[in-house]
């Protein structure tokens, strides 16, 4: 059974909305990512805008790629 | 543990025997559990963090952790089926996508592709290799044949423990991570998608899916290192069944 890699939490602002649900995110050092949206929040429609503050998780491997965990209020 | 590699392999061989279009997945897990406890063994998912069956079955995008049910296969499907067996104390882990009935040749090529990119990646399994190397040779074969890695799910160290140290990605650059030696067992999987490497997670929870639709192959070996080389640890037991795996 495969396993989830090893993730790293780290904060950011969305920069911009692309095809299938991804999405530019600048994060707090500066670095831009790409990133998806969690299953979790998928599943209960949270819409994720430029400008909102969010929760992401990097790619120990790959720290250009993430995922959004939450949205900030 | 090559005793419990042995009935995976072994389990993997008879569930590939019984794939044909119409049969369910739940069919195929059910199947697999009588045989991996006639052997002795049982299987090290049923009860894993929570996962219901036996075995994991994911057609086409499905790329891992599909969930065994009502899901009939259909001819040209494919379907990555993952077995894990515990045996007096030890784990073994392997995996195989299988053809249902004839399939495109993108997809053909999709399997030969991730079989490749295992066995590259089983050659590098050398004492004095460092654990990127593997990763390396994975995504180098798999990019080559015009495939994508999934980044998100990797391989693992596999022993007394299904999931054990170090985490094995399956792209990087080489020459990085621990120095791999003699005595180390290592469960290495590409999981490689005819489009873009991204994924997400369905409801159920478990099931992960290429976020483009595209089709999702994975083929997976125990392997440990030893002094004249690597040695496959999921190897089946007759030749015949040997054929199916590779």
């Amino acid at each position: 059974m495969a396993q989830k890699e090893e993730k790293i939490e780290v904060e950011g602002e969305v920069v911009e909305a692309l095809p299938s649900t991804m999405f530019r995110v600048e994060l707090e050092g500066g670095q831009e990512v790409l990133a998806t949206i969690s299953g979790k929040m998928r599943k209960h429609y949270i819409r994720i805008l430029p400008g909102d503050k969010v929760q992401v998780e990097l790619s120990a491997y790959d720290l250009t790629r993430g995922r959004i965990t939450y949205r900030h209020r | 543990m090559a005793r419990a590699g042995r009935i995976v392999a072994d389990t993997l061989a008879l569930v590939g025997e019984h794939l044909r279009p119409g049969v369910t997945t739940g069919e195929l897990d059910r199947i697999a559990d009588e045989y991996i406890a006639s052997q002795g063994g049982t299987s090290s998912f049923l009860g894993y963090l929570g996962y219901p069956a036996s075995i994991c079955t994911s057609p086409n995008d499905v790329v891992v952790h599909g969930i065994p049910g009502d899901r009939a296969v259909d001819e040209g499907d494919i379907l990555s089926v993952d077995v894990g067996v515990v045996l007096d104390g030890f784990v073994a882990d392997s995996a195989f996508t299988f053809p249902v009935g004839e399939i495109s040749g993108e997809a053909e090529r999709l399997l030969d592709a991730c079989r490749a990119a295992l066995a590259a990646g089983i050659e590098q399994c050398l004492a004095g290799n460092r654990l990127s190397d593997v990763s390396h040779a994975v995504q180098t074969v798999t990019e080559e044949a015009g495939f994508s890695v999934v980044r998100s799910l990797v391989g693992h160290g596999v022993g007394r423990a299904m999931h054990e140290d170090p985490q094995i990605p399956n792209y990087g650059p080489p020459g990085r991570g621990p120095e791999l030696s003699s005595g180390m067992t290592l469960a290495i999987e590409p999981m490689i998608n005819a489009g873009g490497p991204d994924i997400y997670l369905h409801d159920d929870e478990w099931s992960i899916s290429t976020i483009d639709g595209s089709l999702s192959a994975h083929f997976e070996h125990t392997v440990a290192i030893t002094e004249d080389g690597p040695r496959i640890l999921t190897t089946a037991q007759s030749p015949a069944r040997a054929g199916l795996l590779p």
